[in-house]
Parts: C-alpha cells; structure tokens; sequence
C-alpha cells in the first residue's frame, strides 16, 4: 500500500530540495498543522460512521461522546443482513456498475477513436453536440428523459439504468483526449502495412491506453455505484433497488436505529473505498487530465 | 492507400468513422439529445395524468412567475452558490497549495481527501445529519465546549438548514477541486519560482505574480464546473433535509423533481428545467466572454 500511494505522488514539485532545507521550521510546523486539521475535519466523519456501528444503539448519542468503543459490538453486521435485503440490493448494484462500465468503456473508447483518428465531414459538428451538453444538468432534462423512457416502456428495469448511464459523454471526452496524444505516424505506418482502422484500435490503441481505460472504468464504476437520483425515480419495484435506494429506505424505516443505519453505510461505502484504494492512481490521473464528471 | 481515388475514398472514411462513432452516439442521442429537444417543447405543454400533451403557449411561464415557491426556489438555489462557490474555491486552492509542499504524510491526506468525493450521498447525508444533531451531536458539544451556549440546530432550523448543507457540499467537493488545482500547479515551471526568490519576493509576492496568474486557466475551468455544480445541486439536499425545514433548503433541481414526480405536471416541471438550463448556459458564456476578455 505504502509504496502505491508514494508512486502517486505528483511528479514535480515546485521547490527545490535546497529551498526546503533553507525553509524557517516555523512554516514547516504550521504547514504539519494544517496537515493535521484538515486530515482531522475529513476523516472525523468517517471515524464517526465506523465507531457507531460499532456501538450498541443507545450508546451512538452520548454526553459526552464516546471516542473509542470498548466493547465493539460486532452482531450489528449480522443483524442489517436479517434486517433488510442487503443481498439483493448489493448484487442490483454489482450488475449495474458491471454493465454500464463494460458498456461506456467499450462505445466510449470506440466512438473516441473515431473522433480523434478519423477524418470525414461532419465528424466535428457531431463532436459540438457532445461538448455543448457539458453545461446542460441532467437536473434539467430528466423530466423529458423520463417521459420519453416511460413511452418506451424502459422504466422500472434495470436496463433503464443502463441506459441512462452508459452513454455519457465522459467516456467520449476522456479516451479522445488520450488518443490524441498518440501520433498520427504510428497509425499512418499501420495503415500501410494494410491493417484496416477496426484493426488499428483493437491491436494498436487499446493495448496502448489501459492506463486510461483503467481510469474510466474506475470513474465509471463508482459514479454507477453511488447513483441515487437515477434509481429514485426509475425503479419502483423493491427488488429492483440499489445499495443506495436500499439504504435510504432503510433510514427510512428504522429511522431510530442509528448504529445500524450506519453499518448499512458502512457496507454502502467499503466497496468503492476498496477499489479506489487499489486503483486510485488511475482514478487520480483520470479526474487530473480531464476534470469531467457528474 | 494513396493511390484510392479521392472521391471513393472520402465515402470510405465516412462509413468507416460513422460505424465507430454510431454504437455511442445513438445512445447519446436517444437518452440526451432527444430529451433535451424535447424539453423545449414540454416546457410549453399541459399535461393530464393519461399521458396527453396540450399546447398552451407560455402558461407554464406566467403560472411560474406568480409561483412564491418557484422564486424560494431560486432564491434557495443562489444562496447555495454564493456560498458554496468562494468557500470550496478557497479551501480547495488552499489545501492544493499545501499538498504542494514536501511535507510528509503529503500523498496519504492525497488519497484521504478524495474519501469524501467518492463516498454515496445518501451515506454522507446521514452521517452528517447525526453529527449535527442539535441535542446531542458531536458538531455541537464542540461548540459548546469552546463556549457558545446555545449553538444552531442546524438541519432542524430553517435559519441554519442552509449553513449546514453548505458546509457539507464543501466538504464533499473540496478534495475533487483541490485535486485539479494540484494538476494546475504543477504546470507552473519550478524556474519562476526561482527567479522570483533570486528577486527577493517575498512568498505572498511569489503567490500573487506566479501562482495565481499560472493558475487563472485551471481557476476559470474550476469557477465554470462548481457553478454549474452549485446550480444543479441536488441530491445531497433531498437526502439531507428533503429541502425543509419548510422549504428554507427547496432549490430548483428539487422543485423540479418535486413537480415532475411527485406531482406528474410534466410541462410545468419542463418550464422551471428551462430556468436551469438557462440559468447554467448564461452562466458558462458569461464566464468564457469574461476569460477570454481578461487573458487577452
């Protein structure tokens, strides 16, 4: 883990070593400081979520607050199994964020090479429509999205989802701007040797850009699991539900029981972090190099 | 290659570059473009609960404009932004210009910044909606134990409902914009900074005439995304406060949800989408003329 996260680490740094060494300590203790407090105000929250659902129920709101937990009581992990359909609702997700990352990575980096290598009239007009939606919310079409989908029949499924999320423009934007750092000459070099443009992309540019297929996959995937507006108001049938959905219903229901509702979160939650920490260089590079999402 | 006459050629690219982009684009065009066509004709429509739509003109526009809630709406909507824009700004550029140092610990709070941005809404609503419990929440046994007696309720009080979601919209953010300010700085060359030592500038100096003009390109994309970001706000709300109490946290987005789902008035709820859809088209082209007007 340790050497992941130093490998991350920005590549240049705007000081020389000679400068820090001259730096006054002073700075250098305020700077740990403010280190400190900011660590302090973003994980605090989190702390708070693991340590209550640790908790027995009563003991989540004391006074004063209990920072450590003696006696952690671990039956509450057992009991949100029991409680709710924890089973269903995580693996509606796994099949989503499955299925709309595959489907956005695939046309994504697909329709990308077409726009970054390919050369024929019309090819810009049709790339504007892509970039003029950028300012246009999803808040503010979603009603017509909707309609549209209900004559279509295409609500409460989860294929509904799928299609709501799986051709974003993201993926577009993202693989474009990486093929395009890939010279035309390599390619030109190709087409001579007779290789045909599908056998281009598939033997030339995918091997090439897993790094920034990785990074959309990653975006993708956990954009797709933390989804709640979309599966709020296209799937009504409980065994239609996401983690998400699932969970605020849950708050819902059992609006007093507040350990458990934060080991729901808990569970809501432990997946993304497991693969952002795996995978965090990639999602790191592919926020830094396009600043595209949501 | 070279040797295919001009003409068949040009029909083959076109075939060709069309099937690369057609799987993406029809969907594109299906779930994005349509509606928002669409949205433009809804807007001007009234629709029953058996599905029919019935031209009515600009109605929806006069009903909106006498409409008290749609303008708390608005209001709720702007509040949100004035605050949420200059704050995750400020302390996204600050804690960038931090991670920027060689301190230890630098790419591990890296990491642990991003938590917030990549953990689901519906979690981190209801986290915070513990810790700002007015009673017994650890947000306000901290305020009283640095002395304010009677500390807000925060998400139980129409004063302090706001305050509280914007603190939280922040929180959620920063990590996310403080990493593309990282990606901004480290495009400014190492040797401005030198040179600008080498000419005894002091480091609030170095910020003003380094920094800050290396960084006005990654500002000004930052400034257009939390705007639209702050206009389309959403789903924290309705997780958090479901816009109330009363509706001193009712935004736009919300409303529209509010009308189109709850209440099925379909063309109402495409009339106030126009507003922010216009509201986030002005404001993108409002920003360019600004930025391209002051970079020249």
């Amino acid at each position: 883990m340790t050497t992941l996260l130093t490998s991350a680490s920005p590549t240049s740094q705007t000081d020389t070593p000679d400068s820090v060494r001259r730096k006054p300590r002073a700075w250098r203790i305020l700077g740990y400081l403010a280190l400190g407090a900011a660590g302090v105000v973003v994980l605090l929250p989190f702390y708070w979520m693991v340590l209550s659902s640790l908790k027995s129920n009563n003991d989540v709101f004391t006074i004063p607050v209990q920072w450590i937990t003696t006696d952690p009581v671990w039956s509450n992990y057992a009991d949100i199994w029991s409680k709710s359909n924890m089973t269903t609702w995580l693996g509606n997700t796994v099949f989503l964020s499955a299925v709309v990352t595959l489907l956005q990575v695939l046309t994504g980096s697909f329709a990308a090479y077409g726009f970054a290598k390919i050369h024929f009239p019309g090819r810009d007009v049709l790339f504007l429509a892509y970039i003029g939606t950028l300012a246009v919310p999803w808040q503010s079409y979603m009603v017509p999205q909707f309609v549209m989908m209900s004559k279509l029949q295409l609500t409460d499924s989860l294929w509904s989802i799928v299609a709501l999320q799986a051709f974003g423009a993201l993926g577009v934007f993202m693989m474009k701007q990486f093929y395009e750092t890939v010279p035309d000459e390599l390619l030109d070099a190709a087409r001579i040797d007779g290789m045909s443009e599908y056998g281009i992309y598939r033997r030339i540019m995918l091997p090439l850009s897993v790094p920034a297929l990785a990074s959309l996959t990653l975006i993708t995937a956990v954009t797709t699991w933390n989804d709640y507006m979309g599966p709020l108001i296209y799937l009504r049938s409980p065994d239609l539900w996401t983690i998400q959905i699932g969970l605020k219903s849950f708050i819902n229901q059992y609006n007093a029981e507040y350990a458990l509702i934060m080991t729901g979160s808990v569970l809501s939650v432990l997946p993304i972090v497991v693969v952002f920490l795996l995978g965090q260089r990639y999602f790191v590079e592919g926020i830094a190099t396009t600043g595209l999402k949501g | 290659m070279t040797t295919m006459p001009t003409g068949r050629r040009r029909w083959r690219n076109t075939a060709v570059g069309l099937s690369f982009l057609l799987p993406n684009f029809i969907g594109f065009l299906v779930l994005t473009l349509i509606p928002v066509g669409l949205l433009f004709y809804y807007a001007f429509t009234e629709w029953n609960v058996f599905g029919g739509a019935t031209w009515t003109g600009l109605d929806n526009f006069r009903q909106m404009a006498a409409d008290t809630t749609f303008w708390t709406a608005l209001r709720n909507t702007l509040y949100y932004a004035a605050f949420h824009i200059p704050l995750t700004l400020g302390v996204s550029l600050g804690l960038a210009l931090l991670l920027n140092r060689k301190l230890r610990g630098v790419a591990f709070f890296r990491t642990v910044a991003f938590f917030p941005y990549i953990t689901s809404i519906v979690a981190i609503a209801q986290i915070w909606n513990m810790l700002f419990s007015p009673g017994y929440g650890p947000v306000n046994e901290l305020l009283r134990w640095i002395g304010v007696d009677h500390p807000p309720g925060w998400t139980t009080s129409a004063d302090w409902s706001m305050p509280a979601v914007i603190i939280v919209g922040t929180w959620r953010d920063m990590g996310y914009y403080m990493l593309l300010f990282l990606a901004g700085l480290q495009t400014i060359p190492g040797q401005l900074y030198e040179a600008a030592k080498v000419d005894g500038a002091s480091a609030w100096q170095r910020f003003r005439a380094v920094t800050l003009p290396g960084l006005r390109p990654t500002t000004f994309f930052i400034t257009v995304l939390l705007t639209i970001g702050s206009f389309k706000v959403f789903d924290l709300i309705l997780v958090m406060t479901n816009g109330g109490p009363g509706q001193s946290t009712l935004v736009l987005a919300q409303y529209i949800f509010r009308k189109g789902f709850e209440e099925n008035q379909f063309g109402y709820a495409s009339a106030v989408s126009i507003v922010l859809f216009a509201i986030c088209l002005v404001v993108t082209v409002i920003q360019f003329v600004v930025n391209k007007r002051r970079s020249s």
